[in-house]
């Protein structure tokens, strides 16, 4: 491939007035991945911030369409690559609804789906605390929170195989059930969770050089975050406690005890101090989930045009062989239609809208990424600051590039 | 042999000149998708890459000697990539990390470069979607050897 087909690299400094053209990325250390920030600044002082996406998109959305019901979960997973179990579940939950089967998940299914959704916000807040840490000096939480991390990624290997992208949430339950000694495992998670958030807030939380550089800085109020369609932990440390798992509850939601936290100051502050609340709550869920998994049960819906039948029946039974292999070679039909449904993931909002046309393979799969939007909102909030404000700002609305770009 | 202080060694310049060379490959950091998660859990102390010599990710590639690609390349960050490898200065490596460096992966699409052996040189290719942290750790491995047997872009290279 040659490259006179592809754009060039922008043009990085020009200048207008007393102005200059900035362009930040999309290689920097601290744009958490590759996002540009085309900055129009004046000394230091940001006048504009215009950020420019695209440089990872995938073609995710397209690529599913040529895919199987099934297969097409494997792609969904990597957009949002710090919370893959938020994408599988949420694509799960928009296909059970086409299928009309969504009253029929078993409620083994339901529990280890939410565990795993709360795994992996802390997973996820785990790499935006450790990097958010490392864009103002503090190397050591990174330390403290990818070894919080790595006993999160085994769980999930344990449970699907994969450390990052399991794939363990399928339409109609789960991959498989829990492994032995899984719950062991969880259990020291559990035991050793609070201790580690005490040395994260220690390490930080009272930390005056922190405090100078995250309060009052890149302020969004809750107009503003409206405006921009802001979700999650952005959204609620603007004050608004709009959480999708309280306003539009799914896979049971609805039975488990969690306070939303919000705070109203609405800086990069704020952002970290709900985020770390977050954290907490979602240890309170996982706790109530895990006494809730000591009952055996089935853990994926018992119809075999949806989901493979067991493996020890294929041997035995013809009917089960032929499900099998309609399954396997050209995957299940959902019926025309379309199906918006929403989760809430680590960032936000983070929703499915699918169309079917009644084939095999999905018509269309739009996903609204809360990053995107969540990122947006640095127009808004970038201009009249300092560059190195900026990175804080970045950090604390934490945008991942695989569901910005897609 | 016994080393106690005081005593000399002799060794031939270029085994010296090697074995510091290949102890101290510093990585761009430049984190494009998943790997990038995976790349970053290398520091960590679970994994530790700092046992290599290879922890001090450098920002600019004008200081880094290894560039691990480190995800899916879109058509429009290649031109990034190939700046980015071209502004690194001699003698440099690249790792293609993951399915999606080595051959595009799953995403065999538009938007995504089919390899990035399309763009820059690669001295090792890693498996994995993403690649543990392990798998990394070895194709970091690799390189060191590759530079002690005197490789394309040792210090003291015959060729």
């Amino acid at each position: 491939m040659t490259f006179s087909s592809v754009l060039p690299a922008p043009d990085v400094v020009s200048q207008s007035g007393n102005t200059m053209v900035l362009s930040m990325g999309p290689q920097h250390p601290s744009t958490h991945g590759v996002l540009q920030l085309v900055l129009e600044i004046e000394s230091e002082n940001v006048v504009k911030v215009d950020p420019e996406i695209g440089y990872l998109h995938t073609g995710i959305e397209k690529s599913c369409e040529g895919l199987f019901w099934t297969q097409a979960q494997t792609l969904v997973e990597r957009m949002d690559y710090l919370a893959p179990s938020s994408n599988a579940l949420c694509y799960a939950l928009v296909v059970e609804k086409l299928l009309g089967i969504t009253d029929r998940i078993p409620e083994r299914a339901q529990i280890i789906r939410v565990l795993q959704m709360e795994l992996t916000r802390i997973a996820s807040h785990c790499v935006w605390l450790g990097t958010h840490g490392i864009d103002l000096g503090a190397i050591s939480v990174f330390f403290y929170c990818f070894d919080l991390r790595e006993n999160i990624l085994d769980l999930q290997e344990a449970a699907g195989g994969a450390r990052m992208h399991p794939n363990y949430i399928r339409v109609g339950g789960l991959n498989g059930d829990l492994p032995d000694g899984y719950l062991a495992k969880l259990d020291a998670l559990i035991e050793k969770f609070p201790g580690r958030m005490r040395e994260l807030r220690g390490l930080l939380q009272a930390n005056p050089i922190f405090q100078d550089r995250t309060i009052d800085v890149g302020i969004l109020s809750p107009e503003e975050a409206l405006a921009w369609s802001v979700t999650g932990p952005a959204l609620r440390a603007s004050g608004i406690a709009y959480d999708v798992r309280k306003a539009f509850p799914y896979s049971g939601y609805e039975t488990y005890d969690f306070d939303v936290p919000t705070r109203i100051e609405g800086d990069a502050y704020a952002r970290f101090l709900v985020r770390l609340d977050e954290m907490d709550q979602a240890m309170r869920i996982i706790e109530q989930c895990r006494k809730r998994l000591d009952a055996p049960g089935p853990v994926v819906i018992d119809d075999p045009k949806v989901a493979l039948p067991p493996k020890e029946t294929i041997a035995l039974s013809m009917e089960a062989l032929i499900h099998h292999f309609k399954l396997i070679s050209e995957g299940f039909r959902v019926p025309p239609g379309d199906v918006y449904q929403a989760v809430e993931g680590p960032r936000g909002e983070l929703g499915y809208y699918i169309v079917s046309d009644g084939e095999n393979r999905p018509y269309r799969v739009r996903t609204r990424p809360p990053s995107l939007y969540n990122l947006q909102a640095l127009k808004g909030i970038g201009p009249g600051n300092l560059i190195a404000d900026l990175v804080v700002m970045i950090g604390s609305l934490d945008p991942v590039f695989g569901e910005v770009d897609r | 042999m016994t080393v106690s202080p005081g005593h000399f060694m002799l060794a031939r310049v270029d085994d010296v000149a090697r074995w510091a060379q290949s102890s101290s490959v510093w990585p761009l950091t430049m984190g494009l998708a998943c790997c990038a998660i995976e790349m970053m859990s290398v520091t960590s102390a679970e994994y530790d890459i700092a046992r290599l010599g290879s922890e001090v990710f450098r920002s600019s590639p004008r200081q880094a000697d290894l560039m691990i690609v480190s995800g899916r390349v879109a058509q429009k960050m290649g031109p990034v990539v190939k700046r980015l490898y071209d502004q690194m200065a001699d003698p440099k490596w690249v790792i293609s990390m993951g399915a999606c460096a080595s051959s595009g992966g799953v995403f065999d699409n538009y938007a995504v470069i089919q390899g990035i052996d399309t763009i820059v040189p690669v001295d090792v290719y890693v498996p994995g979607c993403p690649p543990t942290p392990d798998g990394l750790l070895y194709a970091v491995n690799l390189i060191q050897q590759q530079i002690r047997e005197g490789g394309r872009g040792g210090i003291v290279a015959s060729a």
